[in-house]
């Protein structure tokens, strides 16, 4: 596919807006990626996808909540690091991790756009690891409960019920 | 890198990257002085705590002890980002003593786990780079979402923190002009193609990088399944195009390469954009046999010894663009002798 914004080179950059229903496709290249992405106020040497990601985040808060939701939205802060969601749709980028859960599920819908998911599937460290893994485990168990009960298999529903309480309470005891 | 490794006459090297980050601690681009460079004290004292002992001897290698030149020789070899370049402030590198591990620390996320590996060997790759990742994890605690998964400063990269990539070398490809295809087609796997000093079909030196899009909701072993896949059929499709030029062109590819080993060998003014075309040619003639006395090693070689920074660095002088032109045609062919003096690719 061939860059939008030279039409000579091929495009590396793909995007797709999604505006009040109506999706627009994005291809550019990195050179005009890069030309598009200068002049960030804080950060001189940022990739283009940083000022392409915060076009997007710019456009949607304004298109798909209207000029009056502005206010709430820069209210909305990271009390760790203390950045706020504008600057965050300024940026691109995070101040800390914490972040992350102070944006919470208003993330979800650009998250979506760049990955396609919204749900990390791969590498659990392993500190952090028996937690969440006891966590998965039960949420697995708890759609083959819902899978018996439906199905009126209700001694295999039994079983299964007893295994979530059982991880459930070693969960309670390692935290 | 001294073995050129697997399917090396198309794959340069195969790369992993993994992003992390300590949990409690502001990202690089919010912290203060002093939170930085406290990162950068925990992460070093860990990196020479004995943890990384079994993956070889390591140098840690703190960007303000160096010069703007040393930097950009770094950056040139790729075993910084330009990124990290830029970050005299508490940027650090953690080196292996054979450039295969390079661990950059406060570039745009704490930690940033790089392992190359000449040839097509990313499985390799991303097994060195994980078993890395466990080791700082036995003595850190890094930022993690059960949602999430490893919380990065870019949202491009947070899940997997992975970016897998491998650097091809694809002259045949556009030769026969296909590359064009092919890219296109890469790009709507969720791979993206960049040139390595160039962009795009203007790639230097015919030189792509081929990387995951993706870092969340794919595990790190489809994400590099795929890479792999999609690579397999690259490489699959390039030697064809050098079978198809050898049949049906043989005469005029055979010109081509020689006229630019001639070139190399003879010219005493040359700029960087031909030079990485050139040596691109005489690169493809040592893979095909039809430049027999030299080794296709020199061609990574030289087109990194080729680069600006390098040449500044290697003469030790400020060397105007003219300088640099005429210096560069020297040096190609000092290396270019030197090796028919040595009785060619047999060493
Ligand atoms: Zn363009
Ligand atoms: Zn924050």
């Amino acid at each position: 596919m061939i860059c939008q914004e030279c039409g000579k080179r091929p495009s590396t950059l793909h995007f797709t807006k999604i505006i009040n229903g109506e999706k627009t496709e994005f291809h550019i290249c990195e050179v005009c990626a890069r030309e598009k992405g200068e002049g960030i106020p804080g950060a001189p040497n940022s990739f283009s996808i940083h000022s392409l990601l915060s076009g997007i985040l710019d456009f949607d808060t304004v298109a798909s909540k209207g000029l009056n939701s502005l206010k709430p939205q820069e209210s909305l802060r990271c009390e760790s690091c203390g950045m706020s969601y504008a600057q965050f749709g300024k940026i691109g980028r995070f101040g800390c991790s914490d972040c992350y859960n102070a944006f919470g599920e208003r993330l979800n819908p650009l998250i979506k756009r760049i990955h396609g998911n919204t749900e990390h599937s791969g590498k659990i460290p392993k500190r952090s690891g028996l937690r969440v893994q006891c966590k998965r485990q039960i949420e697995q168990l708890r759609a083959e409960l819902h899978r018996y009960i439906e199905a009126e298999e209700f001694e295999k529903a039994a079983t299964v019920r007893d295994q979530i309480r059982e991880l459930e309470r070693k969960m309670q005891q390692s935290s | 890198m001294k073995n050129a490794g697997p399917d090396s006459d198309v794959v340069i090297s195969s790369r992993v990257r993994l992003a992390r980050n300590l949990r409690h601690q502001p990202f690089p681009l919010l912290a203060t002085t002093a939170q930085a460079n406290e990162v950068l004290e925990q992460l070093a004292s860990v990196s020479e705590s004995g943890v990384l002992d079994r993956f070889g001897p390591f140098t840690t290698i703190r960007l303000k002890e160096l010069s703007e030149l040393d930097r950009r020789v770094l950056v040139e070899k790729h075993l910084i980002s330009p990124n990290l370049a830029n970050e005299s402030r508490a940027g650090a590198v953690v080196l292996s003593d054979n450039e295969a591990i390079s661990i950059m620390i406060n570039e745009e996320d704490h930690l940033r786990i790089q392992c190359l590996h000449p040839g097509f060997q990313i499985r390799e790759a991303w097994k060195l780079a994980n078993e890395i990742d466990d080791s700082y994890e036995s003595a850190l605690e890094f930022a993690f979402d059960e949602h999430k998964g490893y919380l990065t400063t870019c949202p491009t990269n947070v899940g997997t923190g992975l970016r897998a990539s491998v650097m091809m070398h694809l002259p045949a490809l556009v030769l026969t002009q296909q590359i064009n295809r092919i890219l296109s087609a890469v790009s709507q796997v969720g791979l993206t193609v960049r040139g390595l000093y160039g962009e795009g079909s203007e790639a230097l030196g015919n030189l792509f990088q081929i990387s995951n899009q993706i870092t969340l909701g794919q595990s790190e072993e489809e994400i590099i399944d795929n890479l792999y896949g999609v690579a397999k059929q690259i490489i699959e499709h390039e030697k064809a195009a050098r079978r198809k030029l050898l049949n049906e062109s043989y005469r005029r590819l055979e010109d081509r390469i020689k006229r630019s080993y001639g070139i190399l060998r003879y010219a005493s003014i040359i700029d960087s954009k031909e030079a990485a075309q050139r040596l691109s040619d005489v690169r493809l003639g040592a893979d095909l046999d039809i430049l027999p006395q030299v080794s296709p090693q020199i061609y990574n070689e030289l087109l990194i010894m080729t680069q600006p920074g390098f040449l500044q660095h290697r003469y030790d002088e400020k060397l105007s663009p003219d300088d640099r032109d005429y210096k560069r045609a020297e040096l190609i062919r000092e290396q270019l002798n030197k090796q028919v003096d040595n009785g060619g690719a047999t060493s």
